[in-house]
């Protein structure tokens, strides 16, 4: 096995990801790629907590998981990285290969227009996925693994009524 | 959404008591059903963490705190984003009690211990809701 699932969610670990993907997926591992939570004990702890006690996370900078992705990659079990921003996936399409992204939650803010029921996006964040894509990456949203998957074109011209 | 608790032909309102926070309407669906039960849905008040950010839903359940008074907070899932705002917002305020995995009969019982504080209540239903979990029949294990 290896890394299956590459997601962007604003609110990193919760229940979609550990049981909506988790189960389905038998996630045995997170690889949770947040500057600031990597920089927390007390939220590494909040998220430790949070996930089953058969399923393991390792906290990274973006900086960092550039350099253990190819680690994690090898490991035998199934596992999920996830970031909270595109910002910090377009690191890792540009400077650790990942080729896939899952866009499965980037909530509402006062500057991001909705174009899903759970995504949101400002006009950076567009440009940041189309820079992804560009770099070879096949970018998808969905926040569920029995919903639809949009593709980036779809999303990107689409209005909220699009589930 | 903080949704207002049903009322329905409860007679007198009592002092919201604690929060029921979780996916979808899990929330106001308890809360309908001790409403249905016991007449007494109206001392939680329900939120959704639907189509909400962490930043956003952390503010909701800290405002809703707030504007209550409760001493408890009950969530749905132990890894999921309202135990998770909880947690954040409870940092500050260690004076309330969270407890995670909410079910029907622990509600009921809570909705019913008026005469203990919040927090004693809430341990107390948390024992009640635990026992209350049983399997019945499905032959012999496979």
């Amino acid at each position: 096995m290896t890394v299956v699932l590459n997601r962007i969610d604003d609110r990193l670990i919760h229940g979609q990801v550990v049981v909506g993907w988790g189960q389905p997926l038998d996630i045995r591992f997170i690889v949770l790629v947040d500057d600031e939570v990597a920089r927390s004990e007390w939220e590494q702890e909040l998220y430790r907590m949070g996930t089953p006690p058969e399923m393991d996370v390792y906290f990274h900078s973006v900086a960092d998981a550039v350099r253990a992705l190819p680690r994690y990659r090898e490991d035998e079990r199934a596992g999920l990285l996830l970031t909270g921003s595109v910002d910090a996936m377009l690191q890792l399409v540009k400077d650790a290969g990942v080729r896939e992204v899952n866009v499965g939650g980037i909530h509402h803010r006062a500057d991001r227009r909705q174009r899903l029921r759970y995504v949101f996006l400002s006009r950076e964040e567009e440009q940041v996925l189309r820079d992804m894509a560009q770099l070879g990456a096949t970018i998808t949203a969905q926040d569920v693994p029995g919903t639809r998957p949009v593709e980036l074109h779809e999303l990107l011209e689409s209005e909220a009524s699009v589930q | 959404m903080s949704e207002p608790t049903p009322a329905r032909g409860s007679g007198s309102v009592r002092a919201v008591r604690a929060i029921i926070a979780g996916h979808g309407d899990f929330a106001a669906g308890l809360v309908s059903a001790v409403q249905q039960i016991t007449g007494r849905g109206d001392v939680f008040r329900a939120v959704s963490a639907r189509d909400l950010s962490a930043a956003d839903l952390d503010a909701l359940i800290g405002r809703t705190i707030d504007e209550t008074g409760v001493k408890v907070v009950f969530t749905d899932l132990q890894a999921g984003s309202c135990t998770m705002a909880s947690r954040r917002v409870l940092r500050d305020r260690p004076d309330v009690l969270l407890v995670a995995g909410a079910n029907l009969p622990m509600l009921l019982d809570f909705a019913f211990a008026d005469a203990l504080p919040p927090t004693d209540a809430a341990r107390h239903a948390l024992e009640r809701g635990r026992a209350a979990i049983t399997s019945l029949g499905g032959g012999a294990k496979k």
